[in-house]
Protein backbone atom coordinates (compact mmCIF):
# COMPACT_ATOMS: atom_id res chain seq x y z
CA UNK A 1 0.00 0.00 0.00
CA UNK A 2 1.48 3.32 -1.02
CA UNK A 3 0.38 5.75 1.82
CA UNK A 4 1.93 3.43 4.64
CA UNK A 5 1.27 5.90 7.13
CA UNK A 6 1.42 3.14 9.83
CA UNK A 7 4.98 1.94 9.23
CA UNK A 8 6.78 4.20 11.67
CA UNK A 9 5.82 3.39 15.09
CA UNK A 10 4.14 7.01 16.29
CA UNK A 11 6.25 6.97 19.79
CA UNK A 12 9.42 6.68 17.40
CA UNK A 13 8.80 9.37 15.00
CA UNK A 14 8.91 12.80 16.99
CA UNK A 15 11.14 11.56 19.73
CA UNK A 16 14.83 12.67 19.69
CA UNK A 17 16.37 10.61 22.17
CA UNK A 18 18.99 8.28 21.49
CA UNK A 19 17.01 5.73 21.78
CA UNK A 20 14.58 6.95 19.57
CA UNK A 21 16.75 7.93 17.05
CA UNK A 22 18.64 4.04 16.78
CA UNK A 23 14.78 2.44 16.94
CA UNK A 24 14.37 4.54 13.95
CA UNK A 25 17.36 4.03 12.08
CA UNK A 26 16.70 0.33 12.69
CA UNK A 27 13.07 1.10 11.35
CA UNK A 28 14.41 2.56 8.03
CA UNK A 29 16.78 0.09 7.61
CA UNK A 30 13.75 -2.63 8.28
CA UNK A 31 11.91 -0.40 5.91
CA UNK A 32 14.27 -0.23 3.41
CA UNK A 33 15.06 -4.17 2.82
CA UNK A 34 11.23 -4.35 2.16
CA UNK A 35 11.74 -2.11 -0.56
CA UNK A 36 14.27 -3.06 -2.05
CA UNK A 37 12.44 -7.00 -2.07
CA UNK A 38 9.42 -5.58 -3.87
CA UNK A 39 11.67 -4.14 -6.34
CA UNK A 40 13.12 -7.42 -7.38
CA UNK A 41 9.38 -8.61 -7.15
CA UNK A 42 7.85 -6.29 -8.92
CA UNK A 43 10.46 -6.01 -12.02
CA UNK A 44 10.24 -9.53 -12.38
CA UNK A 45 6.69 -10.31 -12.35
CA UNK A 46 4.46 -8.74 -15.42
CA UNK A 47 3.23 -6.59 -16.68
CA UNK A 48 6.99 -5.02 -17.68
CA UNK A 49 7.00 -1.56 -18.32
CA UNK A 50 9.66 -1.57 -21.01
CA UNK A 51 8.88 1.78 -22.85
CA UNK A 52 9.08 3.33 -19.27
CA UNK A 53 11.85 2.34 -18.56
CA UNK A 54 14.09 2.46 -21.72
CA UNK A 55 12.52 6.52 -21.65
CA UNK A 56 13.81 6.88 -18.52
CA UNK A 57 17.20 5.14 -19.34
CA UNK A 58 17.28 7.82 -22.52
CA UNK A 59 16.30 10.47 -19.43
CA UNK A 60 19.40 9.27 -17.26
CA UNK A 61 22.20 9.43 -20.29
CA UNK A 62 21.33 12.35 -21.89
CA UNK A 63 20.95 13.92 -18.52
CA UNK A 64 24.22 13.17 -17.45
CA UNK A 65 26.06 13.00 -20.84
CA UNK A 66 27.54 16.42 -21.49
CA UNK A 67 28.83 16.74 -18.19
CA UNK A 68 30.56 13.26 -18.13
CA UNK A 69 31.65 14.27 -21.59
CA UNK A 70 33.12 17.70 -20.06
CA UNK A 71 34.13 15.75 -16.71
CA UNK A 72 35.99 12.82 -18.31
CA UNK A 73 37.95 14.86 -20.77
CA UNK A 74 39.34 17.32 -17.97
CA UNK A 75 40.56 13.47 -15.53
CA UNK A 76 42.28 12.27 -18.80
CA UNK A 77 44.59 15.62 -19.37
CA UNK A 78 44.88 16.36 -15.68
CA UNK A 79 45.51 12.99 -14.45
CA UNK A 80 47.89 12.42 -17.21
CA UNK A 81 49.70 15.92 -16.31
CA UNK A 82 50.33 14.59 -12.69
CA UNK A 83 51.34 11.62 -13.52
CA UNK A 84 53.77 12.45 -16.13
CA UNK A 85 56.12 14.30 -13.48
CA UNK A 86 56.49 11.22 -11.21
CA UNK A 87 57.07 8.88 -14.22
CA UNK A 88 60.01 11.32 -15.51
CA UNK A 89 61.58 11.14 -12.45
CA UNK A 90 62.11 7.09 -13.26
CA UNK A 91 62.39 7.99 -17.48
CA UNK A 92 58.89 5.84 -17.66
CA UNK A 93 57.15 8.49 -19.17
CA UNK A 94 56.88 5.48 -22.29
CA UNK A 95 54.77 3.75 -19.32
CA UNK A 96 51.78 6.55 -19.22
CA UNK A 97 49.41 5.27 -21.30
CA UNK A 98 48.83 2.20 -19.73
CA UNK A 99 49.59 3.26 -16.30
CA UNK A 100 46.28 5.54 -17.15
CA UNK A 101 44.28 3.34 -18.64
CA UNK A 102 44.70 0.99 -15.48
CA UNK A 103 43.85 4.00 -13.46
CA UNK A 104 41.16 5.70 -15.44
CA UNK A 105 39.08 1.54 -16.10
CA UNK A 106 39.58 0.69 -12.83
CA UNK A 107 38.95 3.17 -10.40
CA UNK A 108 38.33 6.42 -11.51
CA UNK A 109 35.84 6.08 -14.25
CA UNK A 110 33.78 4.16 -12.98
CA UNK A 111 33.45 6.22 -9.49
CA UNK A 112 33.63 9.65 -11.25
CA UNK A 113 31.09 8.65 -13.50
CA UNK A 114 28.77 7.26 -10.05
CA UNK A 115 29.20 10.42 -8.12
CA UNK A 116 28.27 12.53 -11.55
CA UNK A 117 25.04 10.41 -11.83
CA UNK A 118 24.62 10.40 -7.96
CA UNK A 119 24.59 14.53 -8.49
CA UNK A 120 22.49 14.80 -11.40
CA UNK A 121 20.22 11.80 -11.58
CA UNK A 122 19.58 11.17 -8.04
CA UNK A 123 18.82 14.62 -6.96
CA UNK A 124 16.43 14.63 -9.44
CA UNK A 125 14.64 11.40 -9.34
CA UNK A 126 14.20 12.31 -5.22
CA UNK A 127 12.95 15.86 -6.00
CA UNK A 128 10.92 14.19 -8.92
CA UNK A 129 9.37 11.04 -6.64
CA UNK A 130 9.43 13.22 -3.83
CA UNK A 131 6.85 16.32 -5.44
CA UNK A 132 4.65 13.87 -6.74
CA UNK A 133 4.25 11.77 -3.37
CA UNK A 134 3.46 15.32 -1.43
CA UNK A 135 1.30 16.75 -4.10
CA UNK A 136 -0.62 13.21 -4.22
CA UNK A 137 0.71 12.22 -8.33
CA UNK A 138 1.62 8.61 -6.67
CA UNK A 139 -1.83 8.04 -5.31
CA UNK A 140 -3.55 9.49 -7.82
CA UNK A 141 -2.11 6.60 -10.17
CA UNK A 142 -2.52 4.03 -7.34
CA UNK A 143 -6.31 4.74 -7.84
CA UNK A 144 -5.93 5.12 -11.37
CA UNK A 145 -5.14 0.73 -11.04
CA UNK A 146 -1.40 1.36 -12.28
CA UNK A 147 1.20 0.28 -9.75
CA UNK A 148 3.04 3.05 -9.54
CA UNK A 149 6.11 1.12 -7.83
CA UNK A 150 6.03 -0.44 -10.85
CA UNK A 151 5.90 2.26 -12.93
CA UNK A 152 7.61 4.71 -11.41
CA UNK A 153 10.60 3.07 -9.15
CA UNK A 154 11.36 -0.03 -11.16
CA UNK A 155 11.23 1.77 -14.03
CA UNK A 156 14.00 4.35 -12.65
CA UNK A 157 16.29 1.51 -10.65
CA UNK A 158 16.38 -0.36 -14.34
CA UNK A 159 17.13 2.57 -16.14
CA UNK A 160 20.35 4.02 -13.63
CA UNK A 161 21.21 0.41 -13.49
CA UNK A 162 22.06 -0.27 -17.18
CA UNK A 163 22.78 2.95 -17.80
CA UNK A 164 25.43 3.99 -15.83
CA UNK A 165 27.69 1.10 -17.18
CA UNK A 166 27.59 2.27 -20.22
CA UNK A 167 28.02 5.75 -18.68
CA UNK A 168 31.07 4.62 -17.08
CA UNK A 169 32.60 3.35 -20.57
CA UNK A 170 31.69 6.22 -22.11
CA UNK A 171 33.51 8.03 -19.72
CA UNK A 172 36.78 6.20 -19.90
CA UNK A 173 36.89 6.90 -23.55
CA UNK A 174 36.12 10.55 -23.67
CA UNK A 175 39.04 10.33 -20.48
CA UNK A 176 41.66 8.33 -22.63
CA UNK A 177 41.14 10.60 -25.50
CA UNK A 178 41.80 13.49 -23.25
CA UNK A 179 44.77 11.24 -22.11
CA UNK A 180 46.16 10.59 -25.88
CA UNK A 181 45.32 14.22 -26.76
CA UNK A 182 48.30 15.53 -23.78
CA UNK A 183 50.41 12.26 -24.82
CA UNK A 184 50.70 13.32 -28.30
CA UNK A 185 51.49 16.84 -27.55
CA UNK A 186 54.30 16.07 -25.13
CA UNK A 187 55.78 12.86 -26.43
CA UNK A 188 54.33 12.45 -30.31
CA UNK A 189 52.84 9.07 -29.57
CA UNK A 190 51.02 8.15 -32.34
CA UNK A 191 46.88 7.34 -31.71
CA UNK A 192 47.26 3.72 -32.69
CA UNK A 193 50.64 2.93 -30.42
CA UNK A 194 49.02 5.03 -27.73
CA UNK A 195 45.50 2.85 -27.50
CA UNK A 196 47.59 -0.28 -27.88
CA UNK A 197 49.53 0.46 -24.70
CA UNK A 198 46.97 1.27 -22.97
CA UNK A 199 44.83 -1.95 -23.44
CA UNK A 200 47.10 -3.77 -22.90
CA UNK A 201 47.50 -4.22 -19.14
CA UNK A 202 43.61 -4.18 -19.64
CA UNK A 203 42.21 -7.40 -19.66
CA UNK A 204 38.38 -8.92 -19.98
CA UNK A 205 38.36 -9.41 -15.61
CA UNK A 206 38.99 -5.79 -15.49
CA UNK A 207 36.31 -5.21 -18.20
CA UNK A 208 33.69 -7.41 -16.28
CA UNK A 209 34.89 -5.95 -12.75
CA UNK A 210 34.09 -2.24 -14.42
CA UNK A 211 30.59 -3.51 -15.39
CA UNK A 212 29.99 -5.14 -11.90
CA UNK A 213 31.09 -2.03 -9.93
CA UNK A 214 29.22 0.35 -12.12
CA UNK A 215 26.01 -1.60 -12.07
CA UNK A 216 26.06 -1.97 -8.49
CA UNK A 217 26.57 1.95 -8.31
CA UNK A 218 23.53 2.79 -10.77
CA UNK A 219 21.59 0.49 -8.62
CA UNK A 220 22.86 2.53 -5.58
CA UNK A 221 22.07 5.89 -7.12
CA UNK A 222 18.02 4.58 -8.12
CA UNK A 223 17.62 2.53 -5.17
CA UNK A 224 18.38 5.40 -2.67
CA UNK A 225 16.63 8.46 -5.09
CA UNK A 226 13.39 6.16 -5.47
CA UNK A 227 13.60 4.97 -1.75
CA UNK A 228 13.78 8.88 -0.32
CA UNK A 229 11.71 10.19 -3.15
CA UNK A 230 8.95 7.61 -2.33
CA UNK A 231 8.91 8.49 1.44
CA UNK A 232 9.17 12.24 1.32
CA UNK A 233 7.15 14.27 4.09
CA UNK A 234 6.66 17.53 5.14
CA UNK A 235 5.66 18.87 1.61
CA UNK A 236 7.55 21.12 -0.31
CA UNK A 237 10.26 20.85 2.55
CA UNK A 238 10.30 17.54 1.86
CA UNK A 239 11.38 17.49 -1.59
CA UNK A 240 14.09 19.78 -0.95
CA UNK A 241 15.27 17.16 1.36
CA UNK A 242 14.69 14.26 -0.41
CA UNK A 243 16.37 15.76 -3.31
CA UNK A 244 19.36 16.45 -1.09
CA UNK A 245 19.18 13.24 1.00
CA UNK A 246 19.30 11.76 -2.16
CA UNK A 247 22.87 12.76 -3.32
CA UNK A 248 24.29 12.61 -0.05
CA UNK A 249 23.57 8.78 1.34
CA UNK A 250 24.03 7.91 -2.45
CA UNK A 251 27.39 9.69 -2.68
CA UNK A 252 28.26 7.91 0.69
CA UNK A 253 27.22 4.09 -0.09
CA UNK A 254 29.33 4.69 -3.36
CA UNK A 255 32.04 5.47 -1.25
CA UNK A 256 31.64 2.01 0.93
CA UNK A 257 30.61 0.12 -2.34
CA UNK A 258 34.07 1.30 -3.63
CA UNK A 259 35.92 0.11 -0.37
CA UNK A 260 34.25 -2.80 -0.56
CA UNK A 261 33.73 -3.81 -4.22
CA UNK A 262 37.74 -3.28 -4.54
CA UNK A 263 38.29 -6.26 -1.89
CA UNK A 264 36.29 -8.55 -3.72
CA UNK A 265 37.27 -8.07 -7.08
CA UNK A 266 41.05 -7.98 -6.38
CA UNK A 267 40.39 -11.14 -4.18
CA UNK A 268 38.51 -12.84 -7.27
CA UNK A 269 41.43 -11.83 -9.90
CA UNK A 270 43.49 -14.55 -8.79
CA UNK A 271 41.10 -17.05 -9.60
CA UNK A 272 40.37 -15.52 -12.73
CA UNK B 1 -25.87 28.20 -11.00
CA UNK B 2 -27.90 25.39 -13.18
CA UNK B 3 -30.82 24.00 -11.22
CA UNK B 4 -29.51 20.00 -10.23
CA UNK B 5 -31.72 17.10 -12.49
CA UNK B 6 -34.00 15.04 -9.98
CA UNK B 7 -31.69 12.31 -9.78
CA UNK B 8 -32.23 8.42 -10.59
CA UNK B 9 -31.59 6.90 -6.97
CA UNK B 10 -32.46 3.49 -6.65
CA UNK B 11 -32.83 3.21 -2.87
CA UNK B 12 -32.82 -1.04 -3.33
CA UNK B 13 -28.80 -1.14 -4.06
CA UNK B 14 -26.29 0.22 -2.13
CA UNK B 15 -22.61 0.68 -3.86
CA UNK B 16 -21.02 1.78 -0.82
CA UNK B 17 -21.40 0.05 2.41
CA UNK B 18 -19.42 1.48 5.89
CA UNK B 19 -19.72 -0.41 9.19
CA UNK B 20 -18.12 0.82 12.75
CA UNK B 21 -15.86 2.12 10.73
CA UNK B 22 -12.70 3.35 13.36
CA UNK B 23 -9.41 4.69 12.20
CA UNK B 24 -6.44 6.21 14.13
CA UNK B 25 -3.31 7.35 13.75
CA UNK B 26 -1.06 6.64 16.68
CA UNK B 27 -2.76 8.32 19.43
CA UNK B 28 -5.08 10.57 17.25
CA UNK B 29 -8.46 9.19 16.70
CA UNK B 30 -9.80 10.32 13.12
CA UNK B 31 -13.12 8.08 12.91
CA UNK B 32 -14.99 6.44 15.39
CA UNK B 33 -17.63 4.24 14.36
CA UNK B 34 -18.91 5.39 10.96
CA UNK B 35 -21.52 4.11 9.32
CA UNK B 36 -22.72 5.17 6.00
CA UNK B 37 -24.54 3.66 2.79
CA UNK B 38 -24.79 5.22 -0.20
CA UNK B 39 -26.88 4.42 -3.02
CA UNK B 40 -26.91 4.06 -6.28
CA UNK B 41 -27.18 7.43 -8.47
CA UNK B 42 -26.83 9.07 -4.78
CA UNK B 43 -23.95 11.68 -4.50
CA UNK B 44 -23.81 12.26 -0.37
CA UNK B 45 -21.97 15.06 0.68
CA UNK B 46 -20.03 14.55 3.80
CA UNK B 47 -19.73 18.17 5.59
CA UNK B 48 -17.32 18.91 8.39
CA UNK B 49 -14.23 20.80 9.55
CA UNK B 50 -10.86 20.48 8.03
CA UNK B 51 -8.95 17.70 10.00
CA UNK B 52 -12.41 16.24 10.82
CA UNK B 53 -11.12 12.99 8.71
CA UNK B 54 -13.33 13.52 5.87
CA UNK B 55 -10.97 12.61 3.61
CA UNK B 56 -9.26 10.00 5.61
CA UNK B 57 -12.98 8.34 5.15
CA UNK B 58 -12.64 8.22 1.08
CA UNK B 59 -9.30 7.39 1.00
CA UNK B 60 -10.78 3.99 3.43
CA UNK B 61 -12.88 3.40 0.43
CA UNK B 62 -10.55 3.80 -2.42
CA UNK B 63 -8.15 1.56 -0.17
CA UNK B 64 -5.54 3.99 0.09
CA UNK B 65 -5.77 3.43 4.01
CA UNK B 66 -6.42 0.52 5.97
CA UNK B 67 -8.94 0.96 8.76
CA UNK B 68 -8.20 -0.16 12.18
CA UNK B 69 -11.78 -2.19 12.71
CA UNK B 70 -15.07 -2.20 10.96
CA UNK B 71 -15.80 -2.92 7.48
CA UNK B 72 -15.78 -1.17 4.29
CA UNK B 73 -17.80 -2.56 1.34
CA UNK B 74 -17.24 -1.18 -2.35
CA UNK B 75 -20.06 -3.39 -4.70
CA UNK B 76 -20.50 -5.96 -1.99
CA UNK B 77 -16.46 -6.61 -2.01
CA UNK B 78 -15.08 -6.02 1.32
CA UNK B 79 -12.33 -3.94 0.48
CA UNK B 80 -9.35 -4.05 3.24
CA UNK B 81 -9.81 -7.79 2.37
CA UNK B 82 -8.89 -7.51 -1.34
CA UNK B 83 -5.42 -8.60 -2.95
CA UNK B 84 -3.77 -6.02 -4.96
CA UNK B 85 -4.89 -7.55 -8.22
CA UNK B 86 -8.64 -7.61 -6.97
CA UNK B 87 -8.10 -3.97 -5.77
CA UNK B 88 -7.24 -2.99 -9.18
CA UNK B 89 -10.05 -4.18 -10.81
CA UNK B 90 -12.59 -2.42 -7.97
CA UNK B 91 -10.44 0.56 -8.73
CA UNK B 92 -11.42 0.54 -12.16
CA UNK B 93 -15.28 1.28 -11.37
CA UNK B 94 -14.44 4.38 -8.56
CA UNK B 95 -13.13 7.67 -9.58
CA UNK B 96 -10.72 9.85 -7.38
CA UNK B 97 -11.30 13.50 -7.49
CA UNK B 98 -7.88 14.75 -5.50
CA UNK B 99 -8.10 18.41 -3.80
CA UNK B 100 -5.06 19.54 -5.40
CA UNK B 101 -6.26 17.60 -8.87
CA UNK B 102 -2.78 15.28 -8.74
CA UNK B 103 -1.91 16.08 -12.07
CA UNK B 104 1.47 14.55 -13.87
CA UNK B 105 3.14 17.97 -14.13
CA UNK B 106 5.40 15.92 -16.05
CA UNK B 107 2.95 14.97 -18.93
CA UNK B 108 1.04 17.18 -20.73
CA UNK B 109 -3.16 17.23 -20.07
CA UNK B 110 -3.60 14.52 -23.41
CA UNK B 111 -0.97 12.52 -21.33
CA UNK B 112 -2.60 12.83 -18.15
CA UNK B 113 -5.67 11.69 -19.78
CA UNK B 114 -4.68 8.52 -21.80
CA UNK B 115 -2.45 7.59 -18.78
CA UNK B 116 -4.94 5.61 -16.79
CA UNK B 117 -7.07 4.57 -20.17
CA UNK B 118 -3.84 2.80 -21.60
CA UNK B 119 -3.09 1.15 -19.00
CA UNK B 120 -6.56 -0.25 -18.42
CA UNK B 121 -7.72 -0.73 -21.70
CA UNK B 122 -4.63 -2.06 -23.17
CA UNK B 123 -6.63 -3.11 -26.53
CA UNK B 124 -7.60 0.03 -27.28
CA UNK B 125 -6.40 1.42 -30.73
CA UNK B 126 -4.75 5.24 -30.41
CA UNK B 127 -7.70 6.27 -32.24
CA UNK B 128 -10.03 5.16 -29.99
CA UNK B 129 -7.83 6.77 -27.08
CA UNK B 130 -8.08 10.35 -28.55
CA UNK B 131 -11.75 10.11 -29.08
CA UNK B 132 -12.22 9.61 -25.71
CA UNK B 133 -9.64 12.45 -24.76
CA UNK B 134 -11.87 14.38 -26.80
CA UNK B 135 -15.01 13.54 -25.33
CA UNK B 136 -14.19 13.32 -21.80
CA UNK B 137 -12.36 17.33 -22.45
CA UNK B 138 -15.34 18.47 -24.26
CA UNK B 139 -17.73 17.17 -21.39
CA UNK B 140 -15.68 19.34 -18.88
CA UNK B 141 -15.26 22.05 -21.01
CA UNK B 142 -11.53 21.76 -21.34
CA UNK B 143 -11.01 20.91 -24.99
CA UNK B 144 -8.97 23.56 -25.89
CA UNK B 145 -6.10 22.74 -23.32
CA UNK B 146 -5.29 19.40 -24.85
CA UNK B 147 -1.38 20.07 -25.51
CA UNK B 148 -0.96 22.71 -22.53
CA UNK B 149 0.98 21.60 -19.56
CA UNK B 150 -0.79 21.34 -15.93
CA UNK B 151 1.12 24.16 -14.78
CA UNK B 152 0.16 26.41 -17.69
CA UNK B 153 -3.82 25.83 -16.23
CA UNK B 154 -5.77 27.78 -13.29
CA UNK B 155 -6.94 25.65 -10.30
CA UNK B 156 -10.46 25.44 -11.71
CA UNK B 157 -9.26 24.12 -15.26
CA UNK B 158 -6.92 21.47 -12.89
CA UNK B 159 -9.81 20.45 -11.55
CA UNK B 160 -11.76 19.90 -14.24
CA UNK B 161 -9.22 17.82 -15.47
CA UNK B 162 -8.53 16.06 -12.51
CA UNK B 163 -11.84 14.79 -12.96
CA UNK B 164 -11.96 13.86 -16.76
CA UNK B 165 -9.02 11.39 -15.68
CA UNK B 166 -11.35 9.99 -14.04
CA UNK B 167 -14.02 10.18 -16.20
CA UNK B 168 -12.36 8.56 -18.84
CA UNK B 169 -13.08 5.22 -17.21
CA UNK B 170 -16.28 5.59 -16.88
CA UNK B 171 -16.45 4.98 -13.40
CA UNK B 172 -19.83 3.71 -11.31
CA UNK B 173 -18.49 5.45 -8.26
CA UNK B 174 -17.52 9.27 -7.95
CA UNK B 175 -15.35 10.82 -5.10
CA UNK B 176 -14.78 14.04 -4.66
CA UNK B 177 -11.82 15.46 -2.10
CA UNK B 178 -12.88 19.33 -1.07
CA UNK B 179 -13.41 19.65 -5.15
CA UNK B 180 -14.34 23.36 -4.47
CA UNK B 181 -11.05 23.98 -2.03
CA UNK B 182 -9.18 27.27 -2.99
CA UNK B 183 -11.12 28.40 -6.10
CA UNK B 184 -13.29 31.58 -6.00
CA UNK B 185 -17.15 31.47 -6.06
CA UNK B 186 -17.76 31.62 -9.41
CA UNK B 187 -15.32 28.76 -9.96
CA UNK B 188 -17.14 27.10 -7.08
CA UNK B 189 -20.40 27.10 -8.84
CA UNK B 190 -18.84 25.91 -11.94
CA UNK B 191 -17.05 23.18 -10.25
CA UNK B 192 -20.86 22.50 -8.38
CA UNK B 193 -22.30 22.32 -11.82
CA UNK B 194 -19.79 19.88 -13.15
CA UNK B 195 -20.68 17.19 -10.48
CA UNK B 196 -24.04 17.40 -10.93
CA UNK B 197 -23.75 16.79 -14.76
CA UNK B 198 -21.15 13.88 -14.35
CA UNK B 199 -23.67 12.25 -11.86
CA UNK B 200 -26.62 13.18 -14.65
CA UNK B 201 -24.48 12.25 -17.42
CA UNK B 202 -22.08 9.18 -16.35
CA UNK B 203 -24.70 8.17 -13.63
CA UNK B 204 -22.62 7.84 -10.94
CA UNK B 205 -23.00 7.47 -7.25
CA UNK B 206 -20.51 9.43 -5.32
CA UNK B 207 -19.10 10.94 -2.34
CA UNK B 208 -18.31 15.03 -1.88
CA UNK B 209 -16.07 16.00 0.58
CA UNK B 210 -16.50 19.53 1.67
CA UNK B 211 -16.58 22.32 4.02
CA UNK B 212 -18.15 24.43 1.67
CA UNK B 213 -21.91 24.90 2.44
CA UNK B 214 -22.94 26.37 -1.03
CA UNK B 215 -21.71 23.21 -2.61
CA UNK B 216 -23.11 20.79 0.06
CA UNK B 217 -26.53 22.23 -1.05
CA UNK B 218 -26.09 22.57 -4.76
CA UNK B 219 -24.48 19.19 -5.30
CA UNK B 220 -26.25 16.92 -2.56
CA UNK B 221 -28.73 14.36 -2.45
CA UNK B 222 -28.13 13.60 1.33
CA UNK B 223 -26.01 15.50 3.27
CA UNK B 224 -23.97 14.02 6.55
CA UNK B 225 -21.87 15.69 9.04
CA UNK B 226 -18.90 14.68 10.21
CA UNK B 227 -17.67 15.81 14.28
CA UNK B 228 -15.46 14.31 16.53
CA UNK B 229 -14.95 11.26 13.91
CA UNK B 230 -18.72 10.38 14.00
CA UNK B 231 -21.84 11.09 11.81
CA UNK B 232 -23.90 13.64 14.09
CA UNK B 233 -26.62 14.17 11.83
CA UNK B 234 -27.84 13.24 8.02
CA UNK B 235 -30.78 13.99 5.65
CA UNK B 236 -31.67 16.86 3.24
CA UNK B 237 -29.51 19.99 4.06
CA UNK B 238 -32.33 21.72 5.38
CA UNK B 239 -33.05 19.02 7.77
CA UNK B 240 -29.43 18.85 8.86
CA UNK B 241 -29.28 22.39 9.63
CA UNK B 242 -32.41 22.38 11.65
CA UNK B 243 -30.88 21.61 14.86
CA UNK B 244 -30.09 23.52 18.39
CA UNK B 245 -26.56 21.63 18.26
CA UNK B 246 -24.21 24.16 18.60
CA UNK B 247 -21.51 21.88 16.72
CA UNK B 248 -23.74 22.32 13.55
CA UNK B 249 -25.12 25.69 13.97
CA UNK B 250 -21.43 27.47 14.72
CA UNK B 251 -20.39 25.34 11.37
CA UNK B 252 -23.71 26.94 9.43
CA UNK B 253 -23.27 30.29 11.09
CA UNK B 254 -19.80 30.63 10.12
CA UNK B 255 -19.92 29.60 6.61
CA UNK B 256 -22.79 32.26 6.43
CA UNK B 257 -21.06 34.65 7.95
CA UNK B 258 -17.94 34.04 4.85
CA UNK B 259 -20.26 33.60 2.21
CA UNK B 260 -21.90 37.24 2.89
Amino acid sequence: MNGDPEKIEPELNGGNTVKDKIGRFFITLYDLHRFMLRFFREAFLPPYEFRETIRQSFDVGLKSLSIITLTGFIVGVVFTKQSRTSLLEFGATSWLPSLIAIALMRALAPLVTALIVAGKVGSHIGAELGSMKVTEQIDAMEVSSTNPFKFLVVTRIEATTLMVPILVIYMAFISLLGAYLDVHLNEATSFPAFFQQAFMKINLYDIVSIMIKSAVYGFTVGMAGCYIGYNAQQGTVGVGKSANKSVVVSMFLIFIEEMLLIQVLNYGKQFF
Amino acid sequence: MIKKETPHIDRTETVIELRHLRKSFGALTVLQGIDLDVFRGENVVVLGRSGSGKSVLIKLIVGLLKPDSGSVRVFGEEVPALDTRALQTLRKKIGFSFQGSALYDGMCIKDNLAFPLVRNKRNLSRKQIDQAIEKVLDDVGLAHTVYQMPAELSGGQKKRIGIARTLILEPEIMLYDEPTAGLDPLTSIEINNLINEVQARYKTSSIIITHDLSCAKSTGDRLVMLVDGQFLRQGKFEEVFDTADIRIRGFYNYNFILDN
